[in-house]
């Protein structure tokens, strides 16, 4: 590549262009008259004005200048250079010229649209096609990179918004691997009963999907794993995954579960939200992908007392190893999805709401559990003390929109409350009371999913909870439990007597979600969450290139957002796979090695780790993939040590003499 | 003949530019005095174009980036204001007048802010007159030759 700095040798033959824009630049401004002043200047070989530089015609101009009278550098008086500068770079490549030998000078909206007619107007154009012609001296080709892309994508997590993500990929016949931490995929969706607003059953859709990811030949599926190292950049990653011991063999195991049938061991199930029971061996629900148990060494009696094996003992396919140890394997990917979901807020800080104290308070989890025919109740409504509630009350918005705690909208709260409404008369016909805050149910079908649940007699208060006692009145010899809350809409004090507390508590960043993005160099927003790289345009990259975040570790969603979502990050995987390359821009800094002191000021300026410490040579150097051209690192180094490409100190300066002539 | 300034903008591309077309597209008149150059970041204005300019005889200079907390880097122009505000003391120092130097947030659909600081700077640049850069030396350093 020819250097960045100064003149290159070359013989510079400039061709400039002045269009017309039919009236749009010539009504203001002497055209004829720039093109005039433009041939007197030194290097120009040529400059011609024209009706329409950017029609086929005014293109031909160009390209036949550039083959028959060797032009080698190209000015373009028209109009914003972020609406024709590519096309115009087209026309140098076509012609055989790099099309970075190419400069605009914008002479319409910037010049002819915002100005009177007049010789003011034509004497600034003036000026900055002048600048045009002095920079683009110290143009030089800039070779376009492209970036190799592995054909592997990684997907981090196993929810639904993991599924989707990897199912797309796989439908294209794309390699995927799917990284789950649990012992079975499903996340928080094979929790439910039934979903809003259509209240289908849960597990009847996600099943399928579950299914299907263990059938398909293209997903890699690990679970029971974790990623703990990720290195190399967009196209070519490197990541450590730990398979974490089984001691199941995967490969013998038949998933009859006799192993689980005869373990003698229980402890609190995680899946049931801690309120059933599951064996020291086990899957965590029925419809398990895979369908693989797990033995818990934390639970186990063998590994705790050193006695028993006994699902060793019954297991015919002899798939029980208590020898197995965790496995350290390397990936190889592209592409990364990030799909790592959400953490529910526990309750027990708002002491006043008694979660854990009072027996009959539960969180919206654990009521999805309860309601769950597979979960520990069998879908039955039951209190402490076995009875049939007659009376719930949905609380809204806690640990959300509370600064307290987390100042934002968990979005499904709401929802998934009217949802439970629906629930709790269907199974028990009792009454409900809602104390909201404000009910937001924006979504497709949302608003009439709220009118429908409206029509089934439930009580609405508007207004926030202030605590949760249990009813100590003498009348009453069954546990009741008393909300008192202010009702905002009445300006009143309430008091309400029900059965059974739901408490809608807000979704969180997960627990471990700085150590991911650490892991995988991602910024958090102020709420914890992954960060998007542009919140409206762009809400499924991330500011590492390569790396995509979807569901819920990106911000509270429902199911539908979170499909939506792992499907167009799985587009922009595939979009880089099935290509198999990638461009990276053009203009990227360079750091002259002659030049750099080693002050290191750069790398800790650029906003994407673009700039690494050679160690061995003492320098700094720019990754040109992970570089995006900002020259935020050339307007810092006190060596005048690094250019950015198309945007150099010395074209800049070219242009700044250019325009003040 | 009156006095016509003559003055440099820096502009990013991804807000100010596109704020300053706008301003075009929408046919809204401004002062013909400010000649735009197109920098991909505010951030990377280097304090030597400013002096560069004025040392080539401009009498003002205009840097505009997008709103603080839109830039299209992340945070450079956090980098652009704190940077400014160095160079705003250096070049007091050697006798450039505050208002010859103007920093504004041009967004993308903001066409009337980047008209208002074209006019004003303007304006305050012919109300101090022209710059005379014998007044001081400026750019003997070889970044700005
Ligand atoms: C009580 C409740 C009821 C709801 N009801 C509905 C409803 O009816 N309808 C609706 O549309 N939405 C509902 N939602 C919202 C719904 O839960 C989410 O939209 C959806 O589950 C998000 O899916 P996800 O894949 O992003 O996250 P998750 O379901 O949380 O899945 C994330 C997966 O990643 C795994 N994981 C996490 N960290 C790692 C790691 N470091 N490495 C590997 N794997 C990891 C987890 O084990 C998990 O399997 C409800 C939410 C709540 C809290
Ligand atoms: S700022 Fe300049 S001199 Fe310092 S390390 Fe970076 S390139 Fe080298
Ligand atoms: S130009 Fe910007 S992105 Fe590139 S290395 Fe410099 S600071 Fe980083
Ligand atoms: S891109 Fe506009 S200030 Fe950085």
């Amino acid at each position: 590549m020819s250097s960045l700095k100064g003149k290159p040798d070359e013989d510079i033959k400039i061709g400039v262009y002045v269009c017309h824009c039919g009236h749009n630049i010539a009504s203001t401004v002497n055209v004829e008259e720039v093109a005039q002043h433009a041939k007197g200047l030194e290097n120009v070989s040529v400059a011609r004005d024209y009706l329409y530089m950017c029609s086929s015609k005014g293109q031909n101009l160009i390209r036949q200048d550039i083959m028959q009278l060797g032009i080698n550098r190209v000015v373009v008086a028209a109009c914003s250079p972020r609406l024709y500068e590519q096309t115009f770079q087209n026309v140098l490549r076509e012609s055989g010229l790099n099309p970075y030998l190419l400069q605009i000078a914008n002479i319409r909206e910037q010049c002819a649209w915002c100005h009177e007619h007049g010789p003011l107007a034509t004497e600034k154009a003036n000026r900055l096609v002048s600048g045009a012609i002095k920079r683009v001296i110290h143009h030089s080709s800039i070779e376009e990179q492209t970036v190799p892309i592995f054909p592997a994508t990684l997907v981090i997590g196993g929810g639904i918004a993991g599924i989707q993500a990897a199912l797309e990929i796989a439908n294209s016949q794309q390699i995927v691997y799917l990284v789950e931490r649990e012992p079975s995929i499903g996340g928080h969706m094979a929790q439910f009963d039934k979903t809003f607003p259509t209240l289908d059953c849960s597990a009847c859709i996600l099943t399928p999907k579950m299914n299907e990811v263990a059938r398909s030949p293209y997903i890699r599926l690990m679970t029971y794993s974790e990623v703990v190292d990720v290195s190399g950049y967009v196209g070519n990653f490197t990541v450590k995954v730990r398979r974490k011991a089984r001691y199941i063999d995967e490969d013998k195991c038949v998933g009859c579960g006799i192993c689980i049938e005869k373990c003698p061991w229980s402890t609190d199930s995680e899946f049931d939200a801690d309120l059933g029971l599951r064996k020291a061996v086990y899957t965590p629900f029925p419809q398990a992908i895979p369908n693989i148990p797990v033995i818990d060494r934390e639970r186990c009696v063998y590994f705790l007392k050193g006695k028993c094996k006994a699902c060793e003992k019954f297991c015919e396919a002899q798939a029980v190893n208590f020898q197995q140890e965790d496995l350290y394997i390397d990936l190889q990917v592209g592409a990364i999805i990030v799909a790592t979901g959400y953490d529910v807020f526990d309750p027990t800080p708002i002491s006043q709401y008694g979660y854990g104290n009072l027996p009959n308070v539960f969180t919206s989890l654990e009521f999805e559990r309860l309601c769950s025919p597979s979960g520990p109740t069998a879908g039955q409504l039951k209190l402490a003390d076995g009875r049939e509630p007659k009376s719930l009350a949905v609380v809204h918005c806690v640990g959300s929109r509370d600064q307290n705690f987390n100042a934002y909208c968990s979005r499904v709260c709401c929802m998934h409350s009217l949802k439970y409404s629906h629930l709790f008369k269907e199974k028990t016909g009792g009454e409900v009371y809602q104390i909201y805050i404000d009910m937001r149910c924006a979504g497709k079908a949302y608003e009439e999913f709220y009118e429908r649940v409206q029509g089934e007699h439930v009580n609405f208060i508007r207004g926030k909870l202030a605590s949760i006692t249990p009813d100590m009145s003498d009348s009453v010899d069954e546990e009741k439990l008393v909300l008192t809350c202010e009702d905002t809409l009445l300006g009143n004090i309430i008091n309400v007597t029900v059965d059974m507390v739901v408490l809608g508590v807000a979704l969180k960043p997960r627990s471990d979600s700085e150590k991911v993005a650490q892991i995988l160099r991602l910024g958090r927003s102020r709420d914890g969450f992954f960060m998007e790289r542009h919140p409206k345009l762009d809400p499924v990259a991330t500011m590492s290139e390569g790396i995509f975040i979807v569901g819920c570790c990106q911000g509270p969603k429902d199911i539908p957002d979170t499909v939506a979502q792992a499907s167009a990050a799985a587009a922009r995987a595939l979009a880089m796979v099935v290509r198999g390359k990638m461009d990276t821009g053009a203009i990227t800094a360079s750091i002259d090695e002659n030049i750099c002191s080693a002050c290191k000021v750069c790398s800790a300026l650029c906003p994407y780790g673009a700039i690494f410490f050679d160690e061995t040579s003492n320098v700094s150097r720019v990754n040109r993939i992970l570089c995006k051209g900002c020259n935020v690192c050339g307007a810092a180094c006190p060596s005048g040590a690094i250019s950015t490409r198309n945007f150099s100190e010395t074209q800049i300066l070219a242009e700044i003499e250019g325009v003040l002539v | 003949m009156s006095f016509e300034p003559k003055i440099v903008a820096f502009l990013c591309n991804w807000c100010s530019y596109a704020g300053a077309d706008l301003a075009g597209v929408s046919r809204a008149k401004c002062a013909p005095n400010v000649m735009s150059i197109r920098l991909m970041c505010s951030g990377g204005l280097e304090p030597a174009f400013v002096l560069k300019a004025f040392k080539e005889g401009a009498d003002g200079v205009l840097v505009c980036g997008c709103n603080l907390g839109d830039c299209h880097y992340i945070d450079g122009n956090y980098k652009t204001l704190m940077r400014m505000t160095l160079l705003k003391k250096l070049t007091r120092q050697l006798g450039i007048e505050e208002p010859r130097i103007r920093l504004q947030w041009v967004c993308a659909s903001c066409a009337e802010d980047f008209v208002s600081a074209v006019n004003k700077i303007t304006e305050d640049v012919r109300a101090l007159g022209p710059y005379r850069q014998n007044k001081v030396e400026v750019g003997s350093g070889s970044a700005i030759s």
